[in-house]
């Protein structure tokens, strides 16, 4: 498997480590424990088909990526960093 | 009072000189990692290039010439390697210095292309990574920073504390090219 | 027999070789296979199950019945196929899965019993009883089963992995793959080519064929030079593509020192991992063996086989060949051994039209119904226009027709497709992304269409590369495709086999189909059927072809079985390449690591870290008399300690502060410049990660420390939070931990020591507990730090690692002076567990602050990670086990780590549980083991006794629950 580091190219997946899905990014803002924490912590789709992932470059820029994939074919459809991603979103 | 004496974590472990091929220490100037703080990345560029002459180098990249070289070695963040770094250029960026926690390795050969390929998953073939490409990646198990500084010579730099480590595996894949090259 | 002339090998080089001990001489060139069979051997191995005698079936890597052991020893590599091997002078074979001599097997024996172990046996036999499993059958089973042995010592052999990138690879280079490569580079591609031979062209080679009026060699000799031409292509040969895997990843095993006695650095093996953007299968195809009754004796092969043997290395397999086909190609192989003076006894043609297509005794709708010899073929028998009738023959070759070589486009979950023209399967559409099938392993068989399909191919692999596509010329060849019509089995007495290697026959086939195994995945399975190291190469079309009728269905209906990497058997020492001994993981040293080893430390590791255990003086017999010594040296005068290994991180930044507030539970924006603070990490799911010491150098600076067991994963999880949840914060942080050379210095004398070193003394105001800042030592800039994990007055002095070493033997021979000297990390265990000190052994990732009496260090002014579930219901409960200290108060004073803990009258198992020891030591400052453990509600039970028992290591014994902090609980050595 490789992925297209935005920043390095594209490498070789012994360089990256997943995280999980993507849900990560989106910490709550709630003070105390809730039902979105929950969500945030414990709750997970499990698609056959396109999700988005965080994975670690961390045996090169040790950027996060966010990288929309496909669990049936393993196609990679798109690679981000996770900061931009993040300020996208915001 | 004694002074302190420096060593290099390959001392007696380089030069090997293995059918044509070399495997030697690049110094131990100053190395300085360079992190433009956010909106400040055009400001630290111009303050490093009137500083050294060379500006932040995009990424996989490096600028500069050896001596006074600025290697692209991760998201924002370079390495200014043997050239010193003051506070022009600090109030621009985190500096923090690395001096002593890289060993620097220069391979340099014909085929040195063949050794690093038993080493890294990189693509270093000639057409794709050109002299003054940097990249980070691994060599063997370990983090690495990777500049191609000559068509036959690639400049590596590894965590000291693994220079031993790093120093049995460019032995081996240097030996096992030499071998190969041989048999024909 | 060889024959004068012919072939490919070099007459003029004469190799040796040996065979089950006995000498043989064959030429450069040779295959194992072909040596023998030039020298008369045509018993080889003896199979799987039965033990029956076989010879060389194939020429090629799928050969299923020539498999032997190279080499005696260490480095013995059993089943190696005799028909791949190279041989070189000095190459000791023996053949392999016999008991006794290969001609006088004595589980031969097996042979007599067939029905003994038809499929399913092991299943039906061996239930009952049970207790016959471990004293009987499976003895038994394990000296009889698996192919081949290895040594069972260290393999001494060198292996190597590689990588190669290229936009363009081609997989075979028979005329497909030379016209694909050579299109792809004038299209302007890097390409590589491989070719799983020693030499390249494929099918030609092994043909008497012309291209464009040239003998086939002689095109590829020629088509050689133009792909050196274009500077472009890279030849690997020797190398069989193993796999295709995502993103264009294929795996490839090369033979680099297995044809050849070279030198220990010489790789016996290179598993390359490619890189490729596009790529074109021209595997080819491989001959389908014909299923009739004994059609596995010595002298029985693949036409195509024979053809090879001798085009490539001038043998003839026979000296009175006959032929079973079912198709117009294999009769090129009568013709051929005509031209060259073989005599042909006779060619079967299962097709009632077929015709002769030379002078030799041809049978049209006939059929081999049986064989004779036991150790080598002497006669067939054909059934002819309704009578029998025996030929004598010492070689039969035989050809089904071919399958197409489509393995490779399984490997990503496509499923092939059942082609009734060419009654074989042909890979789906788009079956792996970005690799395009051309040529036979399409179903392609003439070679002018082969040709014309590489270039085709390589065309297409460049223009969705977004290149140029070059105007190729496609050169003149046959266009016969040869004509086959399947044959699935030959019906008469006897055992049909299918699966050589695995001893599967037609019969076993239709028993599974009995027995309700009607789904090919099944019966494959209760078969053994294709799970040999040929992967049923051989035998897949033909027993599921077999099932399919057993079962009154169609073949595409049946289905099939996926074909899974690697395509040929890929050796653990190739896969694993590098990774032995000192390959296995980098070795991080210290700076002092020379100097520990100069005073007799044995080194222990500490992830990829090696540290001094401790350090042995004169006198000293057992570890522990050392270790008591260094903690009483230490706590009486000043240790030194090397705690480089500490992860380090440089923080600056205008938001380092908020950040660092973030990360932990504690504040940090608050502290002082040149101060230092204990933080406490946790997941965000409450958990503790890890903890350690922060110092802020500067208004924006700040450095903070990690375990050495946590420092790579705190780095990724600073990278996290900044990057995925925090990017509004300006903060830049890198990793300081190799920059810096770091010693504890401790102990009352410690600062007498640091004040004969620095360039300027320093006093309690200038540094006092918790404090921090830059030093001159010995003209050297530093860090100085006062902290303590001793319960001691101590520091930690940082220098640049190039000062490292000289610093630590100055700190150490000072320290000696003043009646100290080094510790190692059994004193440093014992001091800190003597002051209730932390480390993973106790936040081992399941404990909250609340467990560890730090629930007051999550901040209530502050959000910072993983607060919100430290609120969660249970984590707060009373019951929960909380870190204690515990001393022993029974008659066996040892305390064990990971024992568990019992009330005192409660019964030593898992549902009375309450709580488990983690950390224990001798101190001899108290003169008793101590221990920290968790246990229920254990703040509120100090002073009470509970029992502790080690159930492994067979300790019990009576505890008294004390505080963690055994020493000095003011703190007052640490501010003194
Ligand atoms: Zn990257």
């Amino acid at each position: 498997m490789r992925i297209k580091c935005p920043l390095c190219g594209d490498r070789d997946s012994r360089e990256f480590t997943p995280m999980g899905h993507e849900t990560y990014m989106n910490r709550p803002d709630d003070e105390g424990w809730s039902p979105a924490w929950d969500n945030y912590l414990h709750l997970r789709d499990n698609p056959a088909g396109v999700t988005r992932e965080l994975w670690y470059h961390g045996a090169g820029c040790t950027s996060w990526l966010r990288v929309e994939r496909d669990t049936v074919t393993h196609d990679i459809l798109r690679v981000e960093l996770a900061s931009d991603a993040k300020r996208g979103n915001a | 009072m004694v002074k302190l004496l420096a060593k290099s974590p390959v001392e007696g472990l380089v030069p090997l000189e293995i059918n044509g091929l070399t495997l030697t220490e690049s110094g131990l100037g100053p190395v300085t990692s360079v992190a433009p703080y956010a909106g400040q990345e055009a400001a630290a560029s111009g303050a490093l290039k009137a500083l050294i002459g060379a500006e932040m180098p995009s990424p996989n990249r490096s600028t500069g010439r050896e001596g006074a070289r600025v290697i692209w070695t991760g998201a924002g963040q370079a390495m200014v390697v043997g050239a010193d770094v003051d506070a022009s250029l600090a109030q621009h960026a985190a500096l923090t210095d690395q001096s002593d926690a890289w060993v620097t390795f220069r391979l340099q050969g014909q085929g040195v292309e063949d050794v690093l390929a038993r080493l890294t998953p990189l693509d270093l073939n000639p057409g794709v990574f050109k002299t003054g490409h940097a990249a980070r990646s691994q060599l063997g198990h370990m983090n690495a920073v990777f500049l191609k500084v000559a068509a036959d010579a690639f400049e590596i730099m590894i965590f000291r504390s693994m220079a031993r480590t790093a120093v049995h595996e460019f032995e081996i894949a240097m030996k096992a090219v030499a071998a190969r090259a041989a048999l024909s | 027999m060889r024959i004068e002339g012919k072939g490919r090998i070099d007459v003029s080089t004469p190799v040796k070789f040996s065979f089950d001990g006995q000498g043989y001489t064959g030429f450069k060139g040779d295959t194992l296979a072909s040596a023998l069979l030039a020298s008369g051997v045509k018993l080889v191995g003896r199979s799987f199950k039965y033990h029956r005698p076989r010879g060389v079936l194939t020429a090629g890597s799928e050969e299923p019945n020539a498999m032997v052991e190279i080499g005696r020893g260490a480095a013995q590599v059993p089943n190696v196929r005799a028909t791949v091997q190279e041989i070189y002078d000095g190459l000791d074979a023996y053949s392999q899965n016999r008991m006794g001599p290969l001609a006088y097997d004595l589980l031969s024996v097996n042979d007599l019993f067939p029905n003994f172990l038809s499929a399913g046996f092991y299943y039906k036999t061996f239930m009952w009883p049970r207790a016959f499993w471990e004293k009987l059958y499976e003895p038994v089973i394990r000296r009889a089963a698996g192919l081949g042995s290895l040594s069972g010592k260290h393999n001494p052999d060198h292996y190597e992995k590689a990588f190669a990138h290229c936009d363009i690879l081609v997989i075979g280079s028979g005329p497909t793959g030379l016209m694909a490569a050579l299109t792809a580079a004038l299209g302007g591609a890097d390409v590589i080519l491989c070719e799983e031979s020693n030499e390249f062209g494929g099918r030609l080679l092994s043909e008497d064929e012309e291209i464009d009026g040239q003998p086939g060699a002689e095109w590829v000799a020629s088509m050689l030079d133009a792909l050196r031409d274009t500077g472009r292509v890279r030849l690997m040969s020797r190398t069989t593509v193993t796999g295709a895997y995502d993103q264009g990843t294929y795996g490839a095993l090369e033979r680099v020192g297995l044809h050849v006695n070279g030198p220990a650095e010489l790789p016996k093996e290179c598993f390359w991992r490619i890189n490729a953007r596009q790529a074109v299968l021209a595997a080819g195809a491989l001959e389908r063996p014909l299923a009739f009754p004994m059609n596995d004796r010595p002298g029985i092969m693949m036409a195509s086989a024979v053809r090879s043997y001798l085009h490539r290395y001038g043998v003839a397999a026979g000296r009175k060949v006959t032929l079973f086909a079912t198709n117009d190609d294999a009769h090129r192989t009568a013709l051929d051994l005509m031209a060259n003076g073989v005599e042909i006894a006779g060619v079967v043609d299962a097709r009632p039209d077929a015709n002769a297509q030379g002078d030799y005794p041809f049978f049209a709708g006939a059929e081999v119904i049986t064989t004779k010899g036991r150790k080598a073929l002497t006669e067939i028998t054909i059934r002819h226009n309704g009578s029998e009738q025996k030929i004598a023959t010492d070689c039969l070759a035989m050809s089904g027709g071919w399958n197409p070589t489509l393995h490779m486009t399984c490997h990503m979950n496509s499923r092939p497709v059942w082609n009734e023209e060419i009654a074989g399967f042909v890979p789906a559409d788009d079956a792996v992304p970005g690799l395009i099938p051309a040529g036979a392993c399409k179903g392609t068989y003439s070679t002018a269409g082969c040709l014309a399909e590489g270039v085709e191919a390589a065309k297409q692999a460049l223009s969705a590369l977004g290149g140029k596509t070059p105007e190729v010329e496609i050169p003149q060849a046959s266009d016969a495709v040869g004509g086959s019509k399947p044959l699935w089995l030959v019906s008469g007495k006897g055992r049909a086999w299918l699966d050589f290697a695995n001893d599967v026959t037609s019969k076993d086939i239709k028993l599974a189909a009995q027995e309700a195994f009607t789904s090919v995945e099944h019966m494959k399975r209760y078969t053994t059927q294709g799970m040999a190291p040929d992967q049923g190469k051989n035998s897949n079309i033909g027993a599921l072809a077999i099932l399919a009728d057993a079962t009154g269905r169609a073949i595409p209906e049946t289905g099939t079985t996926t074909y899974r990497p690697p395509y040929v058997p890929v050796s653990i020492s190739a896969l694993g390449a590098g990774a032995q001994g000192k390959g296995f993981a980098p070795e991080r040293f210290t700076t002092s690591h020379d100097a520990s080893i100069e005073r007799g430390a044995p080194m222990i590791t500490a992830g990829l870290w090696y540290r001094p255990s401790y350090f042995p003086r004169p006198g000293e017999t057992t570890w522990r008399q050392s270790c008591d010594r260094e903690v009483n040296m230490t706590r009486s005068a000043v240790g030194i300690c090397d705690v480089s290994t500490l992860g380090k991180i440089d923080i600056q930044g205008p938001d380092a502060g908020a950040f660092l507030d973030f990360v932990y539970t504690n504040m940090f924006s608050t502290l002082k410049v040149g101060r230092v603070r204990y933080g406490l990490m946790l997941r965000e799911d409450g958990h503790v990660m890890d903890d350690g010491t922060t110092a802020r150098l500067g208004e924006s600076h700040y450095v903070m420390t990690t375990t050495t067991a946590a420092a790579g994963e705190v780095m990724k999880h600073l990278d996290f939070v900044q990057q995925c949840l925090r990017p509004d914060l300006n903060v830049r942080f890198i990793s300081v931990t190799e920059q810096w050379a770091q010693f504890s210095v401790v102990g009352p004398k410690s600062r007498d020591l640091l004040n004969g070193l620095l360039d300027a003394p320093i006093d309690n105001d200038s540094f006092p507990y918790m404090g921090c800042g830059e030093v001159s030592v010995m003209g050297v800039r530093g860090r100085l730090f006062r902290i303590s994990f001793s319960g001691e007055h101590a520091y930690e002095i940082a220098v640049p690692s190039r000062y490292g070493e000289a610093l630590y033997r100055q700190l150490v021979t000072q320290a000696e002076t003043l009646g100290g000297g080094a510790y190692g990390m059994e004193a440093l265990n014992v001091m800190r567990v003597e002051k209730g000190f932390i480390t993973h052994s106790e936040i081992d990732g399941r404990v909250v602050p609340f467990d560890i009496g730090m629930d007051r260090m999550v901040s209530a002014k502050k959000m910072c990670i993983g607060k919100p579930a430290t609120l969660r219901e249970g984590l707060k409960e009373t019951d929960r086990p909380q870190l204690v200290g515990l001393k022993p108060v029974g008659a066996v004073k040892e305390l064990t780590a990971g024992a568990r803990l019992f009330s005192a009258g409660a019964d030593a198992t898992r549902v009375n549980v309450e709580g488990y020891t983690t950390s224990v030591g001798f101190s001899p400052s108290l003169g008793h083991f101590i221990g920290l453990g968790f246990l229920k509600d254990g703040p509120n039970r100090m002073g009470e006794v509970v029992k502790m028992v080690d159930h492994v290591r067979k300790v019990e014994t009576t505890v008294e629950v004390c505080s963690p902090v055994f020493l000095d609980p003011e703190g007052e050595k640490l501010r003194g």
